[in-house]
């Protein structure tokens, strides 16, 4: 019989657990461009963007992300420092578009920039 | 067989009023492009079930009229992968009802970021026969399949792995998409090979401020155009089908969404008409739900 070769597991295991500590700790921000980490919110400050941006919140992501964005078992709160401070509105914004599809995070291009901007002036609010 | 029978009571009686409360309580709302042949690229959301019936009335020419029928079953495996099995189903005038078969396809997003183009694998093995759904159009399909009795046409088995590269781009609000087709009947017969083109945008892209059923932005209208093109010894558009017409959608408050769209042969090879509705209910979350016991 032949025989397998533990180097190879050891070494696959080792990334797959590299890479899934570092999705984890909010590494997705470190692939950011530039120009999408600077983009500015054209609804920010707007009260009918927060009301909208709630439903939007509501219809997509309250299923992962709980109906208060307090996060679930396997989904992240969107009340952390890191969503709320650490990440400009142009991080999250690049975030929604692309997901972080290795950790179950989908793209939500489909919703088209109004939404995404309206989504997250919503989720900018949470902790104020 | 009276224990079966209680059995079976018994299953009805406890398993389905769950299913039925899980779903009223976890139907999100989806926001599904109107398109019934053509795949997007957009992917069922990780971990929600959506239930499709998508439905077409036709007739040729001199024969008679059919109402095909798939239901469909949608499951977000992973945020980069989607699995779907199908019924189908069609009626015919003046003929028979009959169960045609069954798919099971899963499309993979190999790319995990958004591009300008997105690509998406799909692969599907299909075992149906007499099948007048017109999920897709590959090969020589045309008007003269419509015209053998549903007996005749079933006994033509069809074991069909097929296998689409499905392109999108979104886009300023508008989703553009493009499939190209390759299909192979397992038991012999050249490869068959089809297009389909599909383009929609919401009626308006910001949402609202307040609950409404029929703002703009529940709305999508878009076209979709699909068809044949030959197979491995005679690749082209003689003796093909094509189809174009116009499609709509709406994202109901409940979490349904529904779709339309009349379509127009564009040749003599084709149907003059179809009429393609479409009922979608996604419900969310589903294996975490009944892990949990809600």
């Amino acid at each position: 019989m032949k025989r397998g070769r533990p180097w190879l597991l050891t070494i696959m295991i080792l990334t797959i657990a590299v890479l899934a500590c570092g999705v984890a700790d909010g590494s997705w921000m470190r692939h950011v461009p530039a120009k999408d980490h600077e983009r500015k919110n054209p609804y920010e400050g707007q009260a009918d963007a927060v009301a909208a941006g709630r439903l939007v919140y509501e219809d997509h992501c309250s299923q992962c992300h709980g109906e208060n964005a307090q996060g679930t078992k396997k989904r992240p709160s969107l009340k952390s420092q890191r969503v709320q401070e650490e990440a400009t509105v142009g991080d999250l914004h690049w975030l929604l578009v692309n997901g972080n599809m290795g950790r179950g995070m989908p793209s939500w291009s489909k919703l088209g920039d109004p939404q995404i901007w309206q989504v997250i002036t919503y989720v900018k609010t949470l902790n104020k | 067989m009276l224990s079966l029978l209680w059995r079976r009571r018994q299953w009805r009686s406890r398993f389905l009023p769950v299913l039925v409360i899980a779903a009223a309580s976890a139907a999100c709302r989806a926001q599904e492009r109107p398109y019934f042949v053509t795949y997007s690229h957009e992917m069922e959301e990780p971990g929600n079930l959506e239930i499709e019936m998508f439905s077409v009335i036709g007739r040729p020419p001199g024969g008679n009229r059919f109402l095909g029928s798939t239901t469909e079953f949608e499951y977000g495996a992973k945020a980069w992968w989607t699995t779907e099995f199908y019924l189908d189903g069609q009626s015919t005038w003046h003929d028979s009802t009959i169960f045609t078969g069954y798919r099971w396809e899963n499309r993979f997003r190999p790319l995990l970021r958004e591009h300008r183009i997105n690509p998406v694998i799909y692969v599907e093995y299909e075992n149906t026969s007499a099948d007048k759904a017109l999920r897709e159009v590959v090969g020589h399909d045309g008007r003269p399949d419509f015209y053998d009795s549903n007996a005749d046409a079933r006994a033509d088995k069809e074991r069909e792995l097929e296998l689409k590269l499905i392109l999108g781009s979104n886009f300023r609000g508008w989703n553009l998409s493009e499939n190209f087709i390759a299909e192979k009947n397992l038991g012999g017969g050249p490869w068959e090979f089809g297009y389909a083109l599909a383009a929609s945008r919401p009626l308006k892209l910001a949402a609202s401020a307040h609950k409404c059923a029929f703002c703009r932005e529940k709305f999508m209208a878009g076209a979709e155009m699909y068809g044949g093109l030959g197979d491995w010894h005679s690749f082209g558009t003689r003796l093909t089908s094509h189809y174009l017409g116009p499609a709509i959608g709406w994202s109901a408050p409940n979490g349904m969404t529904l779709s339309f769209s009349p379509q127009f042969g564009l040749n003599d090879y084709s149907l003059p008409r179809l009429y393609r509705f479409g009922v979608q209910y996604e419900i969310e979350q589903i294996v975490n739900r009944f892990r949990r016991g809600e």
